[in-house]
């Protein structure tokens, strides 16, 4: 029978790794986010602009995103790149311990490619009228997308949007791939040194859960409120 | 250019089988019997998960939405990880890392799975539902005659959308050295060492040409169910 001792590894450096584990993988996670949620907005305008090579960029992005494993688009990103810089920067780059800036970069382009989808089924579940009526008062495309259609495409989008930061959150685990020291890294790391594997792997799933259901529980709140209101 | 047709040339056979059959079959082949046996073992469970989840009794639907949570709320490797370990305590033998991979891709498939059937379940009118059950089908009549048939019609473009995302999936078989295509590509980038992007961007591009054309396979199947529905749905009310 197993015999469970959590004392184990809450304590020394184990307690050590596992807490900067969990402030990796959340410090990853904001970070992607936020780039990956602002070149989203530019990804979506681009792919519903009329411009057909912005159209065909965008398209291009988000079928590469959407058709290759998450896990690869890393590798690509820290294996690959780097031997297309010119030399000093890819010493500047080793300097630096480049794994976290990879990850960062990779795990939020393709949070952008997944997001961009979303706001423009967004962006389409609005009447066209709407853009037409903004331009014939005057504004811009890209302030009318700024200021008429992405402010209400963004509304309808929020339950998938959501939905895609969950994916996000739980696919900063890749980033162990790569050596970033994040949550499945540092639990990993533990298991091996303490052989304590089901305590090990129950505190990071803890740690997962705890996060997933928060953001799940927000997605809840946002829809039903939505209901709510649409019920009035 | 020059280099990816000669990495292509030497390696190309190892990328779709690896040793094979010298070896274990691996590469390319080895990806898709994970994904292909990914989704036959989760198929059927994902249909009683989908049943339970619209089940009104709670004894039922309160444990088996508690368990798909669980699973949609980890992250893939962190359920591959678990299989590791669990998976030899309850077999009671140890299993090989494609078993592994398996039965935790299987256990990860089945939570969203499980909501494709659900969902295509509820989008089943409720009249169909009564007037079964009036003409005297028992629960499981109805399930079974009237809308399993028509619901997984209807789902067959979002389980070929889980395909891509098990096959997508499988190359998390890395990281505990499942021989799958992208550990072969790992295995040839630290033989040649100079050329990362090169064999990454094979590896890339083999994936894309993969996932996009299931993905294209996808929407005309999608656009084929939705014109067979309308035409149906024409068909049935010739009063107007």
């Amino acid at each position: 029978m197993l015999s469970l001792d959590f004392s184990a590894i809450l304590q020394g450096r184990y307690l050590d790794w596992l807490i900067a584990g969990a402030a990796k993988t959340l410090m990853l996670f904001a970070a992607s986010w936020l780039i990956g949620f602002l070149l989203s907005l530019l990804i979506a305008a681009a792919r519903s602009s009329g411009l057909r090579a912005l159209q065909a960029a965008s398209a291009a992005f988000v079928g590469y995103h959407r058709n290759v494993p998450g896990l690869v688009q890393l590798f690509i990103w820290y294996f690959g790149v780097p031997q297309l810089l010119p030399e000093a920067w890819q010493q500047w780059i080793n300097a630096t311990g480049s794994e976290f800036i990879f990850a960062t970069l990779a795990l939020s382009l393709n949070a952008a490619a997944y997001m961009s989808e979303d706001l423009r089924s967004g962006i389409r579940s609005l009447p066209p009228s709407q853009l037409e009526a903004a331009r014939a008062l005057g504004l811009s495309y890209a302030s009318a997308m700024r200021k008429v259609i992405l402010p209400q495409a963004l509304k309808v989008a929020v339950p998938p949007l959501i939905n895609q930061s969950l994916g996000l959150f739980k696919s900063t685990s890749l980033a162990m791939a790569i050596g970033v020291a994040e949550m499945t890294y540092a639990s990993h790391q533990v298991e091996n040194e303490s052989f304590r594997t089901f305590e090990a792997f129950a505190i990071a799933s803890l740690f997962y859960w705890t996060f997933s259901f928060l953001i799940m529980g927000l997605g809840h709140v946002w829809t039903r409120r939505l209901s709510a209101r649409g019920a009035r | 250019m020059a280099d990816i047709l000669q990495i292509l040339h030497d390696y190309g056979l190892l990328l779709l089988v690896g040793q094979y059959p010298q070896g274990p079959l691996g590469g390319l082949a080895l990806t898709l019997c994970l994904a292909v046996a990914g989704l036959c073992l989760s198929f059927p469970l994902a249909v009683l998960v989908g049943m339970a989840r619209t089940s009104s009794n709670k004894a039922i639907y309160l444990p088996v939405s508690t368990l798909v949570h669980a699973i949609r709320g980890l992250p893939v490797l962190m359920i591959i990880f678990w299989a590791y370990f669990v998976v030899p305590i309850v077999t009671g033998t140890s299993v090989s890392a494609v078993t592994t991979v398996v039965c935790a891709l299987v256990v990860y498939e089945l939570a969203f799975m499980g909501e494709v059937v659900r969902a295509g379940i509820q989008a089943i009118p409720k009249g169909q539902i009564e007037a079964a059950r009036s003409l005297g089908l028992n629960g499981f009549g109805v399930m079974r005659r009237i809308v399993l048939p028509q619901a997984l019609y209807q789902m067959l473009p979002s389980i070929l959308n889980q395909f891509i995302n098990l096959i997508k999936n499988t190359s998390l078989g890395y990281i505990i050295s499942v021989n799958e295509l992208t550990y072969s590509a790992y295995q040839i980038n630290a033989q040649l060492l100079t050329k990362p992007f090169q064999v990454y961007a094979i590896l890339a591009v083999t994936y894309f040409l993969i996932c996009w054309s299931l993905g294209l396979c996808m929407s005309r199947l999608e656009k084929r169910i939705h014109a067979r529905r309308n035409q149906r749905g024409l068909a049935a009310s010739p009063a107007l």
